[in-house]
């Protein structure tokens, strides 16, 4: 499937309320014929809760909220069309102000590939759903994410750090984490 | 009656032993926790770490050239296709135009790297079921490989013979002919490897139906290569995102069915015969031309994101960088295969013996560096 | 008959002492004597099996210290002798150091009967083979008790499976005897290499004594706990299995009792199916001193074989190996003595 259609497609299972209000507002408007300085939109409204972008990268990227987050996953492995059921990559990723999470999916039956990211604004204790139940892969891939960046993932059967020890303090794959001792900076 | 309840419940305490990290099987530090019924196994935790340097880290403050020497030192026993794997994803960044010849020699040498593997998880293999000769079998296979690759850059275990750009030396002269002669060897000792091994009848009782993976598991379970396509799972990223000159070569991806412990032991058997092919296709006709392209001494990527998945010898090994333009990656990640095929364990061995749980371990072929990173 | 080298020495010490003391003096002499000779035979067991590894494994073996490294293995005792003896904290400490001399003296033990010739006998006792047996299994127990003793979870699973192993497999090795002493009528080892004149016992009793060999064969490796069944030490599995936490001398005798125990194993298929210190054909009847000659190379040969099965063969696994005894050997051993008493009832034995 083309990135195109998987984006129509997925795009289509989140609808943006906003988008539709605005919709309506605009045909209504048109309906009217008010003068084009009247209609107002200076940022282009998402017809859908999520974000894709296909530039600087090679796969179709979506953004999603934490909120629609499990919710999209479920969709993507369980749906006909998509059936992305191998999840091959799990990172986290710290962009500064956000931690998140980026998830490389394949459809082992379809051989598309898409990329999901998902980040969350709180540093201090950043949750995220799991999906373990959804790739069991994902047990071990979510420890370490939690390990190195201290994100918290619900519903996780055994959320333990996996390389450091229990007491280790703070997430070393932060950016913001300093160890005097044992990092070699340059 | 009071006194059988406490009895009973004595003797339900979980029996927990540590395999490792310092144990003869997990070959390497690797610790497992397991919990175990007189010989039955209940559950198997695995405890990782005692290696972990984080290389995702390091790489974050070194250069992309720099970053290759560290990727050695992941899986060491497929050095060459760790190099390789960062240089793809570098030249894919900064598009550029690798020679033929380039891409012919790294064919090559990934896949003697393939056979070298497969040759030291052989032996290991017999070693881990108890048939303690086929440890030298194996390295003496391994060690002609050894030499060829010493004579062409000098190591023979950290190769770093990929650099961003191409090679980092012109192969040694000898290079074909010392490959065609070990072909030629090689032939005749795998059938050797069979009678040795696989057809002895206890080895085969050891290991059918052992440590069974289905390929609905194997794929949620992210497991790849040999361990994935024993279980029916087509997943050889050499078929599907060829990379170098893999385009060129006519090869069958091995497949089981079975996904037990046996299975997996064939499919690699079967790999060292593919690859050997693969090779044979190449040696006679690598192109002349340049073995490197100039790049700037340093090396800034574009913004943006890059992903380039290699097949090494365990599987499937990712590289995931995020560039903001400078000349370090902003984040990369490393997704190893071994860190996948590991969270299988505790699936397949549950329910099975500590000496099932010691041959499905050596299936699954663990490097401990490539896990703990 | 069999009393000659303790004969010898009583001539000699006869003229100073009085009898009764002469006698246990005798012993002592003749223990010391066997003692210091399988301390060595042990040893160079070892060094053998060391050769014979390199050699299946394209290696070339100890060959430095002294000629082709027959020094070796000394130079090894000496620097185990020399070590310190570690042990855990919590081990039972009496029962700890108890085990490694359980082992080893049941090993010597066995040493006493064999008919080495017709005059190197030490111990001719009237229940030979039933003694064998007997003190064989004997050892066990100080596996047992080492691996319980030791306080480790790991020599704890190796002793319980020796003793299920051993308990198992001693079965086997009695009644593959047994289909033996049907032909010969006695268990004193001097009788059945008596018996073995008019033929070895293997050809005597054909089929059924074949069958018995192979069964012997397999079952004693495994009563040793040698490779394919060493399921007791298994270092894939269990690290060291029951002797993880000896070290130094203590360590040594376990290791030098496998040895000995593998030589003893040998030593009673020499005695029982290949005539003991007969030559084949009665080539040397002359010259009776070479006995010790064939018996040696006859127990050698098979100790050979058994280094074979180690060096090639994978390991069995815990619930295969107790399949192979209780499904397979034992329900064959049955059969083969019941087949081979209608041979000796209908008299279809080869005799020459």
């Amino acid at each position: 499937m083309t990135n195109e259609i998987l984006q129509e497609l997925i795009g289509s299972w989140f609808p943006n309320p906003e988008f539709d209000k605005i919709s309506e507002v605009v045909a209504q408007s048109e309906k009217d014929e008010i003068s084009e300085e009247s209609v107002e939109s200076p940022t282009p409204i998402n017809p859908c809760l999520l974000e894709f972008s296909e530039e600087a990268s090679q796969f179709l990227n979506i953004t999603v909220q934490p909120e629609q987050f499990y919710t999209l996953m479920s969709q993507l492995k369980t749906n006909e069309q998509t059936q992305f059921n191998y999840l091959f990559c799990l990172t986290g990723v710290d962009w500064g102000e956000e931690l998140g999470v980026v998830y490389h999916l394949e459809s082992t039956i379809h051989r598309h590939i898409v990329v999901v990211k998902v980040k969350t604004k709180d540093r201090e204790h950043p949750s995220l759903d799991s999906v373990y139940d959804i790739w069991a892969t994902a047990e071990f891939h979510e420890r370490e994410v939690f390990d190195f960046f201290g994100i918290k993932f619900n519903n996780h059967p055994n959320l333990k750090r996996l390389f450091l020890t229990e007491d280790w303090d703070g997430f070393p794959l932060r950016k913001d984490y300093v160890d005097e001792i044992n990092m070699v900076i340059k | 009656m009071k006194q059988t309840t406490t009895i009973d419940k004595g003797l339900t305490e979980p029996y927990q032993i540590n395999m490792g990290p310092q144990h003869p099987a997990t070959h390497g530090v690797l610790n497992l926790l397991l919990t175990i019924d007189g010989e039955i196994i209940k559950k198997v935790e695995p405890d990782l770490g005692y290696i972990h340097r984080s290389i995702e880290k390091m790489c974050e403050r070194d250069s992309y050239q720099q970053i290759v020497h560290l990727t050695d030192r992941m899986d060491y026993l497929s050095s060459n296709i760790n190099n390789e794997a960062v240089c793809l994803t570098v030249e894919n960044a900064l598009q550029l135009e690798i020679p033929e010849r380039v891409k012919v020699i790294r064919t090559i040498i990934g896949e003697l790297t393939r056979i070298s593997s497969h040759c030291l998880w052989w032996g290991v293999m017999g070693m881990d079921v108890g048939a303690l000769s086929t440890f030298f079998y194996g390295f003496r296979d391994r060690e002609m490989l050894n030499d060829i690759f010493e004579e062409t850059c000098g190591a023979r275990l950290t190769m770093n013979y990929n650099v961003p750009g191409g090679l980092m030396l012109d192969i040694h002269p000898n290079f074909v002919k010392r490959v065609k002669k070990f072909i030629a060897h090689f032939k005749t000792k795998i059938p050797e490897y069979d009678r040795l091994l696989t057809q002895n009848v206890i080895f085969q009782k050891r290991t059918k139906g052992v440590g069974v993976l289905s390929k609905e598991d194997a794929i949620s379970f992210g497991v790849s290569g040999p361990v994935a396509r024993a279980s029916g799972y087509s997943c050889d990223v050499r078929k599907y995102h060829p990379y170098s000159a893999l385009d060129k070569v006519k090869f069958n991806e091995c497949l089981k069915t079975e996904g037990d412990t046996f299975a997996r032991y064939q499919v690699r058997i079967m790999e060292l015969w593919e690859s050997m092919s693969i090779v044979e296709q190449l040696i006679d006709n690598i192109p002349e031309g340049e073995h490197r392209v100039k790049t700037n001494a340093v090396i800034k990527l574009p913004k943006g994101e890059y992903y380039q998945k290699v097949e090494t010898a365990r599987g499937e090994l990712g590289v995931y960088v995020i560039s903001t333009g400078t000349k370090n990656p902003y984040r990369l990640k490393f997704r190893s295969p071994g860190f996948s095929n590991l969270s299988v364990l505790n699936h397949i061995a549950v329910g099975g013996k500590i000496g099932d749980l010691v041959a499905t371990m050596a299936t699954l072929d663990l490097v401990i560096p490539d896990i703990d990173r | 008959m069999t009393i000659s080298i303790i004969n010898i020495n009583y001539n000699l010490i006869s003229s100073i002492m009085l009898e009764e003391s002469m006698s246990i003096l005798n012993m002592i002499l003749v223990a010391l004597g066997y003692l210091g000779f399988f301390a060595v035979a042990g040893l160079f067991l070892v060094l053998m099996e060391r050769r014979v590894a390199a050699w299946f494994q394209l290696r070339v073996g100890p060959n430095r210290v002294g000629f082709q490294g027959i020094l070796q293995t000394m130079a090894d005792a000496l620097k185990l002798i020399s070590k310190e003896l570690t042990g855990t904290v919590k081990a039972d400490k009496f029962l700890y150091n108890l085990a490694p001399y359980f082992v080893i003296v049941t090993a010597l033990m066995g040493l006493a009967v064999f008919p080495f010739t017709k005059d190197i006998q030490a111990f001719d006792i009237n229940i030979g083979i039933f003694f064998l047996i007997a003190i064989s299994s004997i050892g066990v127990i100080g596996i047992l008790l080492g691996g319980w003793a030791s306080n480790n979870k790991f020599a704890l699973i190796g002793a319980m499976r020796s003793g299920v192993q051993t308990i198992s497999y001693e079965l086997s090795i009695g009644l593959s005897l047994l289909t033996m002493i049907l032909l010969t009528g006695s268990l004193q080892l001097s009788e059945i290499v008596e018996v073995q004149k008019s033929g070895w016992l293997i050809v005597q009793g054909h089929v059924p004594a074949i069958i018995a060999f192979m069964i012997y064969m397999i079952a004693g490796t495994a009563e040793t706990n040698r490779a394919p069944f060493d399921m007791v030490e298994a270092e894939s599995e269990l690290g060291a299995g029951f002797h993880t936490e000896y070290s130094g001398m203590k360590f040594a005798y376990f290791f030098l009792a496998e040895f000995i125990n593998m030589f003893i194993i040998a030593a009673i298929a020499t005695t029982v199916f290949f005539g003991a210190w007969l030559s084949p054909f009665g080539i040397t009847e002359s010259l009776p001193w070479l006995g010790v000659f064939w018996f040696l190379g006859k127990t050698l040969l098979l100790v050979f074989l058994m280094m074979w099965f180690r060096w090639t063969f994978p390991r069995l696994r815990v619930d295969q190996l107790l399949t192979l005894e209780w499904k397979y050997l034992l329900p064959i051993n049955l059969v083969n003595i019941v087949i081979m008493a209608l041979i000796v009832w209908l008299n279809l034995t080869i005799q020459f």
